[in-house]
């Protein structure tokens, strides 16, 4: 837990210097409580699916689940579609919204409980698993409304989570928060946790020593599936419609935040705490490029760039290099510093 | 009746013995079975499809595909993964059918094609490089590559739509290997850079099962750790890997623009999942060390079929990527309990 100390101080360091950074560029108007709301808001969907494939990163043995954005627009519009053929949304707006609530998170639930078994039980590699189970969602998500937006309005319930204010926080980044802080107590404190950290560390060793590996994977596919239905709540709240193909480049995104959160990908480290800030820092820094005026195109090579050269940190420990103080307590750590002196 | 029933049973048992050798030594036999069976359906349910023209058809569009599907084959064969192909093949199709338009318009094809293998091929040796010394699992590092070639593309090269190309290119498209006119009077063509796949292909198989190059990449998709102990040099072989599928993602962009007669820097990205469909169709496991091209390439023809005939047989295109899915999915539980049996 020593080397995580480093990560995480780099990782507020990062985000303290991004908010100046923003705050210079600006003069000010970055820091606007408008415009810190704005980006608190737009996180909560991106973060928990970042989770979800941190989560399956951990668990090692090639682990990742590239189903996460698939699924959460699964979970949207066959929840919308299911729930709107009994309650219209107009009518009984919180029996709408509770029913679209619940629906959206047992289908990720189910998803993820599928992606699980199949990798599990019938050993498929989780890249192809995850890869098919994706395209799977994905098409029946198109099957189920046609290849439409499917209209899901704005029900007193739904539209708090995804516009309202609770002491100025928006009430999807407080749920997204305690999210974060409930996994990270599972992993910590219980002995799933553990499992999983070891299961990944050395998946053979697992099994030699007893672990349950077919219900740490399908439960560890299970919480990615249910933080994809949950994403899929908070997008349908934000956005008014669902659609199947909505946010196409957040796979990407995801495994971007994992990896700069310092999560490896051969599994057995990872930590909420530092997905969330790295998570943060991303967020900071779209809304940067956004304040300098440019495209989304500049922005997708950034994100390019920016995950190739955290992994090349990762690999060659330039932090180490750079600051020789900390170089025992961050080794082979990804550290977000170097990219500032690389660009 | 119960007597032949019984027979049936144990012929059957004694048949799938042999059947289950078969499939565990040549697991394309199943694609191949899977793709007649289809075929043989369709071709009931609407007997249209075994019209020349839609026979034609499924060539052509099967011919960017098989050659992206080859590229992804050699890499799954060492055990790697790219999706970053498609973007490669946008980049240098895009940037160069800008360059001959605007630089050089009276360049001969050959060079244009050239110029697009040695393109493709430089950013896949980027590709191999990352992955060879990053030392992470290729999805990742080509993810980053694919967003990095393609956001490259679009926000410094350009993302206007080209409808009028070079002549030269326009006319490649369109030259015939042979023409016939088909019952209701439309002229069916089968182009001439039809061959290039077949010819892909066969380089393919040749390097895979008659060069040392081969041997190290099945090698090295065996386990990477032996493989470097035999002797063969890791880097070498990465680099060799990337850089082949980015020249045949690069000639495959080239051809995609001749064929569609104009150039989208939009196009291809987003087609790489339904490339790596087709290869694990196939039958090559996606933890290396396994494939033919044989099965590739029937791997492609099967996904081609199953997007352009779903329509044919009454099924809402709508349908397309949930039966694919599904596919890999079957596919790739067959494949595993099948070795398992082993």
């Amino acid at each position: 837990m020593q080397k995580a100390g480093g990560q995480l101080v780099m990782l507020v360091a990062i985000n303290g210097l991004l908010l100046v950074l923003g705050a210079a560029i600006s003069g000010g108007s970055f820091l606007s409580l408008f415009n810190l709301q704005s980006m608190a808001s737009q996180l909560p969907e991106i973060g928990l699916l970042a989770i979800g494939v941190m989560l399956a990163m951990c668990a090692g043995n090639g682990g990742i689940d590239l189903s996460g954005i698939a699924l959460a627009n699964l979970s949207g519009v066959l929840s919308a579609v299911i729930v709107s053929a009994f309650i219209s949304s107009g009518e009984s707006e919180t029996a709408f919204s509770l029913a679209f609530i619940f629906g959206a998170l047992a289908i990720g639930f189910l998803g993820g409980v599928i992606n699980g078994l199949l990798i599990s039980k019938l050993n498929i590699t989780p890249i192809l698993c995850t890869l098919g189970t994706q395209m799977a969602f994905m098409g029946l998500a198109i099957v189920v409304s046609g290849g439409k937006a499917v209209m899901v309005g704005s029900p007193a319930l739904l539209s708090s989570i995804g516009n309202d204010m609770f002491l100025a926080v928006p009430i999807s980044f407080l749920l997204f928060v305690i999210v974060a802080g409930l996994i990270a107590a599972v992993l910590k404190f219980t002995p799933y946790g553990l499992w999983l950290m070891l299961m990944g560390t050395n998946p053979k060793a697992a099994v030699y020593a007893g672990f349950p590996k077919t219900g740490v994977l399908v439960a560890t596919y299970a919480i990615s599936g249910l933080l994809s239905g949950l994403a899929g709540i908070i997008i349908a709240a934000r956005n008014v419609n669902v659609k199947f193909d909505y946010g196409s480049s957040y796979l990407l995104i995801a495994i971007l935040i994992a990896v700069m959160a310092g999560v490896k990908p051969e599994g057995g480290y990872g930590r909420v705490v530092c997905v969330v800030l790295s998570a943060v820092a991303l967020q900071l820094m779209s809304s940067l490029l956004n304040f300098g005026g440019l495209s989304n195109f500049v922005r997708d090579f950034a994100w390019g760039l920016l995950l190739l050269t955290f992994l090349a940190v990762g690999r060659y420990d330039l932090t180490g290099f750079l600051f020789p103080g900390i170089r025992q307590t961050v080794s082979s750590v990804p550290v977000p510093h170097a990219p500032k002196q690389d660009n | 009746m119960s007597t032949s029933r019984i027979d049936g049973l144990s012929e059957n048992t004694s048949r799938s013995f042999s059947f289950g050798d078969l499939v565990r030594r040549r697991p394309e036999t199943i694609t191949f079975m899977l793709l007649v069976a289809i075929c043989v359906i369709v071709a009931i349910v609407n007997p249209a499809f075994l019209q020349p023209s839609t026979l034609i058809d499924i060539g052509r569009a099967s011919v960017v595909m098989g050659l992206f599907a080859l590229g992804v084959f050699i890499i799954l064969a060492a055990g790697g993964i790219d999706v970053s192909f498609t973007a490669i093949a946008a980049f240098t199709m895009y940037s160069l059918t800008v360059l001959v338009l605007n630089n050089f318009p009276g360049m001969p094809m050959a060079v244009i094609m050239l110029i697009a293998v040695a393109g493709g091929a430089l950013l896949g040796v980027i590709n191999g490089l990352l992955v060879h010394h990053l030392k992470v699992p290729s999805l990742i590092v080509t993810i980053g590559t694919q967003y990095l070639f393609r956001g490259f593309l679009l926000s410094f090269i350009g993302t206007v739509w080209i409808m009028s190309l070079p002549p030269q290119m326009g006319a490649f498209g369109r030259m015939p290997l042979f023409q016939f006119e088909s019952a209701n009077g439309a002229l069916v063509t089968l182009p001439v850079y039809f061959l290039i796949l077949p010819l892909a292909a066969l380089v393919t198989w040749w390097i895979l099962n008659r060069t040392l190059m081969g041997r190290a990449i099945f090698a090295v998709g065996g386990d990477a750790n032996i493989a470097s102990r035999l002797g063969y040099n890791l880097r070498t072989v990465h680099v060799f890997l990337f850089g082949y599928a980015g020249a045949l993602a690069g000639l495959a962009g080239i051809i995609h623009v001749c064929a569609n007669r104009q150039a989208n820097p939009f196009d291809l990205v987003g087609t790489e999942i339904n490339v790596i469909a087709a290869v694990v169709l196939g039958g090559a496991r996606i933890t290396g060390g396994t494939g033919t091209v044989l099965g590739t390439i029937l791997g492609v023809l099967l996904i081609v079929v199953i997007n352009s005939v779903l329509v044919m047989v009454g099924i809402p295109s709508t349908w397309q990527r949930l039966v694919v899915g599904s596919f890999i999915l079957l596919a790739a539980a067959f494949f595993v309990t099948r070795q398992r049996k082993k």
